[in-house]
């Protein structure tokens, strides 16, 4: 096995933002007076048949239209508009479909285990939206599931990027979703993730209270073993520790995944961090910077699409953005901006258990 | 980088053993692990059967026994239980010789805690106790395991439903063949709920006589619940410690059937694609295949399109086959990993186990599975087949060494 260079050459984000439009870089983002972030609609109709639209789960149509939306910016279309099956679909998710499982859960509980329905239980199976994904486009390929909270967008590009360079596949579809739910953000209120008050989400590393914004989103990239003139950039890796028992255990092992790249922190133009408003968990960001990123500039995105499992996911919609355009959107900048991008790697925590970096490079 | 990836350790723990050897002596003595539902209480007791794991939740706690135990779903005291095992058996004392990783798979992760919780949540939304529900991740037994047994180089969970654990020994063997990893350790869990219960129910899948697959009067399946785990190691390790080697992966495959939700299509694509994948990995021809242990789950759908696919891939010469999902029930998550253990079971002691329950050849194939016993039979390379909802079809290849 040799190392492929493996390029980004599609994007679809549904996200809080209006993302789906890529002529629409963040120039005009949306804040709110809110402790939660929800997808605005893309206009799911226009994705999905409407004879599954009724019943079909709202992270099933986030991540169908995510992906169909990156399929098209990638031009895997025929001329009379259906879609070119890509050799693999990966996605990664931290609760999977938790609204339908919430609805099944509820219904079993609520009536004594007696008169249910199985729509709900079918599609609170976690690989439902790679599923159906493939379902939809008659894909035949490799599709996998992972679901390890903070891993699981992470694991998907890494299972990706293995099968690309090991030649059993040259081109995936890779994305992450997650959905929020009410019940799901009371829980893990009361597990104290989340600011009790409503903030202006513009002011998230600003304000004092403990815990986070909640988000979701489901955003796909279009990996190929070859670049063309649509390429966003190229995905150089993906870097996952679990629990460091340090800030020095991190930086070494980040140094090293630098140096696998023939990089150096030196080398590193933007440093996109997963800052969250939490101060006792952003500290961690904070260290790493302060011992290897002193005079990188740096990015920041959660005030964009609150903080979820697979939230690299979005963090990785952005990078790539941010390398085609060369342009950082000025809600992201938290210092100073660099001449020329080359590298960007992204640092994202969850839960300060599951850290994860992912390295892209200019095409 | 590893060409090979070898099998160095197993474990398990299922409806017909607490262990691999418990295993093996309820397989050779063709005794089943279904029965009536005592875990919980369930308006289906005495309705429908499953195949428990026959050690109460408490009694898995003393074993596991570790600080912080209080809070461990069944989920992750049967991987914990079963990942031990494999460790032991491969004879590994110290996990930091070598990057270790774990991929693990589960469908419904901690949902045994979580359905509790759930009930008292309903009540008031400041109900419920958060011991129940911060464990209901699928990542969560994973990461326990993790924990107890020192893993810390690579962790991961996948869920693809029924095929889950087929495809963590895929992902494994990827992470050793690309050099990432020297060894991982590869499996699923799953425990028994209401949840999956119920939810199969709504499908009226489940057979109230327990099930019978390949049958022609097949009614469904019967849940059950279990883990188990496979070492895989890196051709070096096992040369450079001369270990000794249970069998070795020689070729696996995903497909997707891309026909339906939850059915399978009538001419068994996935499947097709998945065993002829894993064939063409491992460079044999069909004829060489000693044995299938099909996913074989006791419905009319599966059992009829995979039968289907096993024809349109061995023709006239399908391999002696058989369903084991009649002794263990269908672990879910687990089933992948249990049916490899089992099939390691059927390489190294020469057999290959019956078909439980089985009397009426179905009248749509021509062929039937294994009804009794084989002994002293030479086993070279067993397919192992997992198909999923969602259209996920996983076939691996394990083979003599």
């Amino acid at each position: 096995m040799t190392n492929k260079h493996i390029y980004i050459n599609g994007l679809g984000n549904v996200s809080p933002q209006k993302t789906t439009d890529s002529g629409h870089f963040l120039q005009e983002p949306f804040f709110f007076e809110t402790n939660q972030l929800k997808c605005i609609d893309p206009g799911f109709k226009q994705y999905i048949p409407s004879d599954l639209f009724r019943r079909m789960g709202r992270i099933i149509k986030m991540g169908i239209t995510a992906a169909k939306i990156c399929l098209q910016d990638a031009k895997q279309c025929n001329p009379d508009g259906t879609f070119l099956s890509p050799d693999a679909i990966v996605t990664g998710t931290g609760l999977g479909c938790i609204e339908d499982t919430e609805k099944f859960l509820t219904n079993m509980i609520r009536n004594k285990e007696e008169f249910l329905t199985p729509t709900s239980f079918i599609q609170s199976t976690h690989n439902t939206v790679a599923g159906q994904i493939a379902l939809l486009l008659k894909c035949h390929g490799h599709n996998f599931t992972f679901v390890h909270r903070g891993f699981s967008f992470e694991s998907a590009l890494l299972d990706a990027i293995t099968q690309i360079n090991m030649e059993e596949f040259s081109n995936a579809l890779v994305g992450g979703t997650d959905e929020l739910t009410q019940n799901s953000f009371a829980i893990t209120s009361r597990l104290g993730h989340w600011k009790r008050k409503p903030i202006n989400t513009q002011d998230l590393l600003l304000d004092r209270q403990r815990g986070s914004i909640a988000g979701e989103g489901a955003s796909f990239v279009f990996l190929e073993n070859t670049k063309n003139s649509g390429t966003y950039a190229e995905l150089k890796g993906v870097l996952m520790v679990l629990n460091p028992s340090s800030t020095c255990e991190l930086s070494e092992k980040v140094k090293a995944f630098l140096e696998l790249h023939n990089l150096s922190e030196r080398n590193v133009d933007l440093l996109l961090l997963g800052l969250n408003g939490d101060s006792m968990k952003d500290r961690v960001y904070h260290e790493l910077v302060e011992k290897c990123f002193q005079n990188t500039s740096l990015g920041f995105f959660k005030h964009l699409c609150g903080e979820y499992q697979t939230v690299s996911s979005f963090a990785l919609w952005l990078a790539s953005m941010i390398m085609k355009t060369q342009n950082i959107p000025t809600p992201v900048r938290l210092n100073h901006v660099p001449e020329k991008i080359r590298h960007i790697l992204i640092y994202n925590h969850y839960q300060a258990i599951n850290h994860s970096f992912i390295l892209i490079s200019h095409p | 980088m590893s060409k090979r990836v070898y099998v160095t350790g197993i474990g398990v723990v299922c409806a017909i053993g607490n262990n691999v050897d418990e295993t093996l002596t309820s397989l050779l003595a063709e005794k089943s692990g279904i029965g009536e539902i005592t875990l919980f209480s369930s308006i289906h007791k005495g309705i429908l059967p499953l195949a428990e794991v026959k050690l109460t939740t408490n009694q898995l706690l003393d074993e596991i026994g570790h600080k912080g135990a209080k809070n461990l779903t069944r989920t992750a005291l049967l991987g914990i239980k079963a990942a031990k095992e494999a460790l032991g058996s491969s004879g590994i004392t110290d996990i930091q010789k070598h990057r270790t990783g774990l991929v693990s798979a589960t469908t419904v992760g901690g949902m045994d805690l979580s359905e509790n919780f759930y009930a008292e949540f309903l009540e008031s939304p400041q109900k419920g106790r958060m011991i129940n529900i911060v464990n209901h991740d699928c990542a969560d037994s994973t990461e326990r395991i993790a924990s107890n047994l020192h893993i810390t180089d690579f962790v991961t969970t996948i869920s693809t439903a029924c095929s889950s654990s087929v495809n963590a020994i895929m992902f494994g063997s990827n992470l050793i063949k690309s050099g990432q990893l020297d060894r991982v350790l590869v499996g699923g869990n799953d425990a028994l709920t209401r949840f999956t219960l119920n939810g199969f129910n709504t499908l009226m899948i489940l057979d109230k006589n327990g099930c019978h697959p390949f049958d022609e009067h097949r009614a469904g399946l019967t849940l059950g619940e279990g883990a188990a785990f496979l070492v895989l190691e890196s051709e070096e390790i096992v040369h450079k410690e001369q270990k000794k080697i249970l069998a070795e992966i020689l070729g696996y495959g995903n497909a997707n059937d891309a026909f339906h939700q939850t059915a399978s299509s009538p001419d068994g694509t996935g499947a097709f694609l998945a065993m002829s994948k894993a064939l063409k990995m491992s460079g044999l021809k069909p004829a060489e295949i000693d044995y299938i242990n099909v996913h074989g789950t006791g419905t009319e759908n599966n059992d009829l399109s995979e039968g289907i696919a096993m024809e349109r891939i061995f023709g006239d010469q399908v391999p002696p086959f058989s369903s084991t999902k009649a002794f263990t029930g269908h672990t879910l998550g687990a089933a992948g990993a249990v049916e490899a253990v089992i099939s390691i079971l059927s390489i190294r002691n020469r057999v290959i186990f019956p078909n439980l329950n089985f009397s009426t050849p179905m009248k749509e194939l021509k062929i039937q599975p294994v009804r009794k016993t084989i002994r002293n039979i030479e086993l070279r390379h067993i397919l192992s087949n997992s198909f999923g909802f969602g259209g996920n079809n996983s076939s691996v290849i394990l083979s003599k060494v």
